[in-house]
């Protein structure tokens, strides 16, 4: 395989694992909250299809009343655990890609400053990076959330989510982007627009900034997965998105009481549907990064 | 030395510098160990700010970090309100049961992973290095979250290993620990392994793939020596960064681990103080994590200063 369809394949499993998650809503045979006290932990359904019907209330599928469909089992108020775990990969990716966009934006704007006008503000930011970085990630993760309000609402926790993993994790983009900005300040052709009057913003906008393209792109394919399994463990903790909005992280905490899972392996299933979208993704950050030659 | 001495510095200030963003950190945010009492109308206002006054939260901000450094020299790091108790004591025999697990873990990732990737490194494209290749890439993927999960549930399903915890009721034996620790460490050598073997293997693919490799190899030099005596060494720099890193964080490592798997560690203890709003217990662990990482990058400075002259030169 070339580069390129690499890049396509993975791009493509991507595309439909978190199209799964965004269209949740019609796939989704019920609503995430939807109880069915009557059939708690009901293992997986058999497929009849003529029981199912397609495409009512706005769903991809159905069960005929008074039936159910549990393509993954039930969790223990009866929720059906596929229509959770669409749901909750909507938080989980959702997490993941906007904490990603922060701490990129985060990072592109410092680092580029620091890079770019050197100095004292360089230092600064530099040294402020060290701290954040003198901590272990998750242990940072926890502290900080550990000083914001523990009792909010589940929208609240989700924007306080994606400003904190993001919010922490910009320093490494940061220096890697000061270090492109760095060199790209020294070429030649940086050089001769600077000698014909061009301004500052300009430079940046016109000739920096482009430069820098490919460490964002290869920084958003390995913090992208990283915030994702960051969003599962805070809210495996409890510290992340509550119930009753699933998240895979959440869901997972369910599983946890290990009576639950002896018996109703099927609990696990947040867990496993972690693992392709992690594969996706370093798939797509080995294929970027093959070319420096270091797999890293 | 003069290296050294700067490195060890650096490391300090770190440390000052992570202390003070904390308690400025702690300042700001809302809300502290007393404010769940203050919902509560049977605890009158005068109550809440009498405790607070008791436990000196009311003083200024500078006075109060006084106090912490003044508490953390005498050994105490402060005082816990959740467990009312000086922090110190409270640490020690959780640092000890973490340490038990991620150092064994820490050593046999290390054990397994570099004659792995060196044999990788050698191998590459065999069939062989193809499929470790793929299985590491399938064992990246998967979270250690789940490996825990998993692990407790293959345990209380058969029941050859106890479903959690350090050790059975009764009087601590040696071979009793070991038995539970055998399923936490599995975990964590699962999820250390694939990026130590990644990193092994890329640096050793370097180093063969250098000039001076292939030069020694056209002098016939046999291929063992060549490997170990002329390659390896050439290779080691990344991989003793990497093995800093390894140290600098066997007090964080393991979190999840041990709150899955019931292990009476750091971070079952961590989580309890986040939950309960106790700062003092929450900054201590976070000192002591961030100074092991510092002593770790310092270590692998240290190693790296005595293994490579051209280090020396600078």
């Amino acid at each position: 395989m070339t580069r390129r369809t690499k890049i396509a394949a993975a791009l493509v499993f991507l595309g439909i694992l978190h199209g799964l998650a965004i269209f949740a809503g019609f796939l989704a045979p019920y609503p995430y909250a939807e109880q069915h006290r009557q059939f708690p932990y009901a293992p997986p359904t058999r497929i009849h299809l003529s029981r199912l019907q397609f495409l009512v209330h706005g769903r991809l599928f159905g069960a005929r009343q008074p039936g159910v469909v549990f393509l993954l089992g039930s969790d223990a108020y009866g929720r059906d655990v596929f229509s959770r775990l669409l749901y909750g990969g909507r938080v989980s990716l959702l997490t993941g890609l906007l904490a990603a966009f922060l701490s990129l934006s985060l990072g592109l704007a410092l680092g580029t400053a620091a890079g770019f006008y050197g100095g004292w503000l360089d230092r600064l930011l530099m040294r402020g990076g060290e701290l954040v970085m003198a901590l272990p990630w998750l242990y940072l993760l926890l502290a900080v959330r550990a000083f914001l309000p523990l009792h909010i609402t589940t929208v609240q926790a989700f924007f306080l989510l994606i400003a904190i993993i993001g919010g922490v994790g910009w320093v490494r983009p940061a220096r890697l982007i000061r270090g492109v900005v760095l060199s790209a300040r020294e070429r030649g052709f940086v050089l001769a627009a600077r000698g014909f009057g061009a301004s500052d913003a300009y430079l940046i906008r016109r000739h920096i900034l482009p430069l820098t393209l490919g460490v964002v792109l290869t920084q958003a394919t390995v913090l992208i997965p990283q915030y994702i399994l960051a969003e599962v463990a805070l809210s495996f903790l409890g510290l992340g998105v509550g119930e009753p909005v699933p998240s895979w992280g959440n869901m997972l905490a369910e599983a946890q009481q290990y009576h639950a899972l002896v018996a109703h392996g099927w609990m696990l299933a947040p867990g496993l549907a972690i693992i392709p979208v992690l594969l996706g993704y370093l798939l797509l950050a080995d294929t970027l990064m093959a070319p420096a030659g270091r797999a890293r | 030395m003069r290296y050294i001495g700067r490195r060890l510095l650096h490391g300090v200030l770190l440390l000052v510098g992570v202390s003070v963003l904390s308690f400025v950190f702690a300042e700001l945010a809302p809300g502290d160990y007393f404010s769940e009492l203050r919902a509560d109308p049977r605890v009158s206002a005068e109550a809440v700010a009498a405790l607070r006054a008791q436990y000196g939260l009311d003083r200024p901000l500078p006075v109060r970090y006084a106090a912490w450094v003044a508490s953390v020299i005498r050994g105490d790091f402060g005082y816990s309100l959740a467990y009312n108790s000086p922090v110190g004591p409270l640490l020690w025999g959780r640092v000890r049961a973490t340490l038990l697990l991620t150092g064994t873990a820490t050593f046999l990732a290390w054990l397994i992973a570099l004659p792995l990737g060196i044999w990788n490194a050698t191998a590459r494209g065999t069939w062989g290095d193809s499929v470790s290749k793929v299985v590491l890439s399938f064992l990246l993927a998967v979270p250690d979250l789940l490996w825990a999960i998993v692990f407790l549930m293959l345990a209380v399903e058969t029941g050859y290993f106890p479903a959690g915890g350090m050790v059975s009721p009764g009087p601590e034996r040696v071979e009793d620990v070991a038995w539970h620790l055998v399923l936490p460490v599995a975990v964590l050598v699962l999820g250390m392994l694939p990026a130590l073997v990644r990193h092994v293997r890329a640096s050793m693919a370097e180093a063969i793939d250098s000039p001076f490799a292939l030069s020694a190899r056209a002098q016939g030099i046999p291929r063992r020596r060549l490997l170990f005596r002329h390659l390896l060494p050439a290779a080691a720099n990344p991989l003793i960064s990497l093995f800093g890193f390894s140290l600098g964080t066997l007090l964080s490592a393991s979190l999840l681990v041990e709150v899955v798997m019931g292990w009476p560690g750091l971070g079952p203890l961590f989580l309890e103080a986040i939950m309960a709003r106790d700062f003092a217990l929450v900054l201590a662990v976070v000192m002591l994590s961030a100074s092991l990482l510092v002593v770790g990058n310092l270590l692998a400075d240290i190693l790296l200063y005595r293994m490579d002259p051209r280090i020396r030169m600078k």
